[in-house]
């Protein structure tokens, strides 16, 4: 029997969908106006296990596994985009220190990132000169005694503002192989020498806080880095490739939210004496929309039943965010259609839904990245 | 959340491909250019228990499941895409109505020896003005005593020219509409069964189809599928369950051109480099890779919902709509990697660019999938 969830799957994402369906569908538009971080909200969803789906209940989590992270994370997306994606990072930034971490970064971390006693927690890889090519970063931290000094600055940090700890790549090596010279640091709030910049006034996602950072001579202690000298690529990789089965399930999620909105209009609104979803055109088109998410969802799964099982999937994560971005894009732009002038104005959701979606091709790797991942695994 | 294969699968799965990449891959092209009828082949792939992959082993099958199915087809269409649709006839039109419908006797008749792989089914539903309107039915059977008088013509039949018997389908009563429709299962030996010349076809030119008239042929009452009435109702179970076959071996053809449109990008070179190194061509694999990953997805999960015997209807439509379509643009885009040798008939691209097209317009356009699916959103 395949790609049906179990029990234990079934119920985080029925959590999830109660919550965003309760909760989130009725603030969603007034977060995205106001430009509102959902901190009540985010310590709501934390309190329900979503902080931490795929960690262990030691450290707080849920530990139900890749598989009901996706599902839960589709269900918040379509409530709210915004609060998906900082959920995302969270869960992501949780992951990576478990999976990276010595246990005592992990116990001191992660219980405060799946509780919510951290409003929120940050992934800082992107500069302002580097996003795709991301072993061209220029952040540094040298050497001094047993501990380390960080000079330089982030840019697009979700959540930097909010975040209890941040996890920062920064060159440790400045001679020799790009990638090889990054090393991963764990930087607290409130450091001394963390400046944070400018918020971002965004297209889309705009209940979600986006930041510069910077520091200036930022002192970290020895037990501040996250796993060796010199891995930080490879941690930022391995984070990547599970960060894009969020942002697949987040982008499943919103497509799916506009495809609703689209579905409940198309059977309200009449012309020429019947329904619009009574014409062939606009079912066409609902139709494909259908298809393809439903197809983006089934890839999503299936790279984090991967994910889950051990297994490679990096192919098949790039595949699964390249897809459903894309495809989610396509179904807000049907939704928006099948609106017509009520798609464009923020009295019906599917502006918000159009907006959010934009960014999913865009971030976690552009859908160009995703490509040059699938095709070297292709052409290996 | 099980997404992996089992055993069994996997084992079909390997068998089916080596078979076809010893007895299909390396004659395809020879079948599809004399227009030949691959008996020999088609022959072997029943000896493997490719005449009913999921018909229960009582009836004659190989007792699998559609999941199975649906691997196997597109390893056969990887092969050879006549081969793959000669096999999903047999299985999904054909043998799976009986399964269905057929009772113990006529299962013993007309199902046993097909499942098997002894004999080969066809399916009589299309005819000249009722193609995707199926309800437009034309031929009428008249019952006379005992037997069923039936007269009418049927077009575009698959297996047509080479069928051992047919199920088809027929008004009892005009004045009924969807409702007057009954299915048969008849010989094509018997009187009145007249078969016209193979059509000429852009592709699956190794796939022989005729028009096929009825003339005063008599079906005994007893080959009667189902009450008088139930024909329209047999007829889209069924296309429920083709629409998988179809989709598989879309998926099948499409593999066959991305895989050797992936083979040759790294050894054609342009500008002092394997064109495999240009970010065009990159993308374009990626992007056909991606698609027919999702199109299996999607097939299979239609399939494991037939498995569990709940409806598939909007779900086999999906996939038979996004398989064939994407099967159509990676033979388009593997047809361009190869440049101008794509254009030609010395290598297997063009075939697959011809074959590939088919799968959009039969067992329903996708005009009439994108129909089942929006009348499953929207009811």
């Amino acid at each position: 029997m395949l790609f049906e969830p179990s029990e234990s799957q079934a119920l985080v994402q029925e959590t999830a969908r109660s919550y965003a369906q309760r909760t989130l569908v009725k603030l969603a538009t007034r977060l995205d106006r106001e430009a509102r971080f959902p901190a009540a909200q985010l310590k709501e969803l934390a309190d329900l296990g979503l902080m931490g789906v795929n960690v262990s209940e030691a450290l707080g989590g849920a530990q139900a596994g890749a598989v009901a992270y996706a599902l839960a994370t589709m269900e918040i997306a379509q409530g709210c985009a915004s609060t998906s994606v900082t959920m995302a990072v969270n869960n992501m930034v949780a992951e990576t220190l478990v999976n990276f971490g010595t246990a005592a970064q992990a116990q001191k971390y992660v219980p405060e990132i799946t509780s919510g006693r951290f409003e929120a927690a940050s992934f800082g890889l992107s500069e302002s000169h580097c996003g795709s090519d991301a072993a061209a970063l220029r952040t540094v931290a040298r050497r001094d005694g047993s501990g380390w000094v960080l000079n330089g600055s982030k840019q697009w940090i979700t959540s930097g503002d909010h975040a209890g700890v941040i996890i920062v790549w920064a060159r440790t090596e400045t001679a020799g192989a790009a990638a090889k010279g990054i090393s991963c640091f764990l930087v607290e709030a409130g450091a001394k020498g963390l400046g944070i910049g400018r918020h971002e006034d965004k297209m889309g996602l705009r209940a979600s806080s986006t930041v510069s950072l910077s520091f200036e001579d930022l002192r970290l202690s020895e037990d501040a880095m996250l796993g060796a000298p010199g891995q930080g690529f490879a941690i930022a990789m391995a984070a990547l490739d599970g960060g894009r089965i969020g942002i697949a399930s987040q982008a499943v999620g919103i497509g799916s939210a506009a495809l609703q909105a689209a579905l409940r209009y198309a059977r309200d609104r009449k012309a020429f004496g019947k329904p619009i979803g009574d014409f062939q055109a606009l079912r066409f088109m609902l139709a494909d929309v259908d298809t393809e998410l439903a197809a983006a969802r089934l890839l999503t799964l299936r790279a984090a039943a991967l994910k889950e099982a051990g297994q490679p999937f990096t192919r098949e994560g790039s595949m699964a965010k390249l897809f459903a971005s894309e495809k989610a894009n396509r179904a807000c732009d049907v939704a928006v259609q099948v609106h017509g002038g009520y798609g464009y104005i923020d009295e019906f959701p599917v502006e918000r839904h159009y907006r959010d979606a934009r960014v999913t091709t865009v971030y976690e790797g552009t859908s160009e990245i995703q490509r040059v991942v699938i095709a070297r695994d292709l052409l290996r | 959340m099980q997404i992996d294969l089992t055993d069994e699968q996997r084992l079909l799965q390997d068998t089916c491909r080596d078979f076809a990449a010893r007895e299909l891959t390396p004659n395809a092209k020879r079948w599809d250019r004399e227009h030949k009828f691959p008996q020999e082949a088609v022959k072997k792939a029943f000896e493997l228990g490719l005449g009913g992959v999921a018909v229960p082993e009582e009836f004659g099958g190989a007792g699998m499941d559609n999941v199975s199915y649906a691997l196997a087809i597109e390893e056969i269409s990887r092969g050879c895409a006549s081969v793959g649709v000669t096999l999903s006839v047999n299985n999904s039109l054909y043998c799976d109505p009986l399964v269905k419908y057929g009772t113990a006797e006529q299962k013993e008749r007309f199902l046993k020896p097909f499942a098997r792989g002894e004999k080969l089914g066809c399916f009589g539903l299309t005819e000249p003005q009722a193609g995707s309107d199926a309800a437009e039915q034309r031929t009428v059977a008249t019952r006379k005593g005992d037997v069923y008088v039936v007269n009418g013509t049927k077009n575009w039949i698959t297996n047509g020219p080479v069928a051992d018997a047919m199920v088809v389908f027929t008004m009892t009563d005009l004045s009924k509409g969807t409702k007057g429709i009954t299915a048969f299962v008849v010989e094509t030996a018997a009187p009145g069964f007249l078969r016209q010349k193979a059509d000429e076809k852009l592709g699956i030119c190794a796939s022989p189809s005729c028009t096929i008239f009825f003339e005063n042929l008599e079906i005994p009452a007893s080959q009667r599928l189902g009450q008088e009435g139930d024909g329209f109702k047999i007829a889209m179970g069924t296309l429920d369950g083709g629409r998988i076959g179809i989709a598989a071996q879309a998926i099948g053809i499409g593999r066959a051109a991305f895989e050797e449109a992936r083979d040759y990008s790294k050894v054609r070179q342009t500008f002092g480099v394997p064109i495999a190194q240009h970010q065009a061509i990159q993308f374009m694999l990626a992007d056909m890779a991606t698609e027919l990953d999702a199109a299996r997805l999607l097939t299979l999960r239609a399939a494991s919902m037939k498995d569990r015997g709940v409806r598939h209807s909007r779900e086999s439509a999906m996939a038979k709509l996004y398989a064939s379509e994407a099967a159509n643009r990676v033979a388009d885009k593997a047809l361009q990697i190869h440049g101008g040798m794509g254009y030609s008939k010395e290598l297997d691209i063009e075939r697959h660019f011809r074959d590939a097209r088919i799968t959009e317009i039969y067992e329903g356009t996708s005009e009439i999938q994108r129909i089942v699916i929006s009348s499953a959103l929207l009811k």
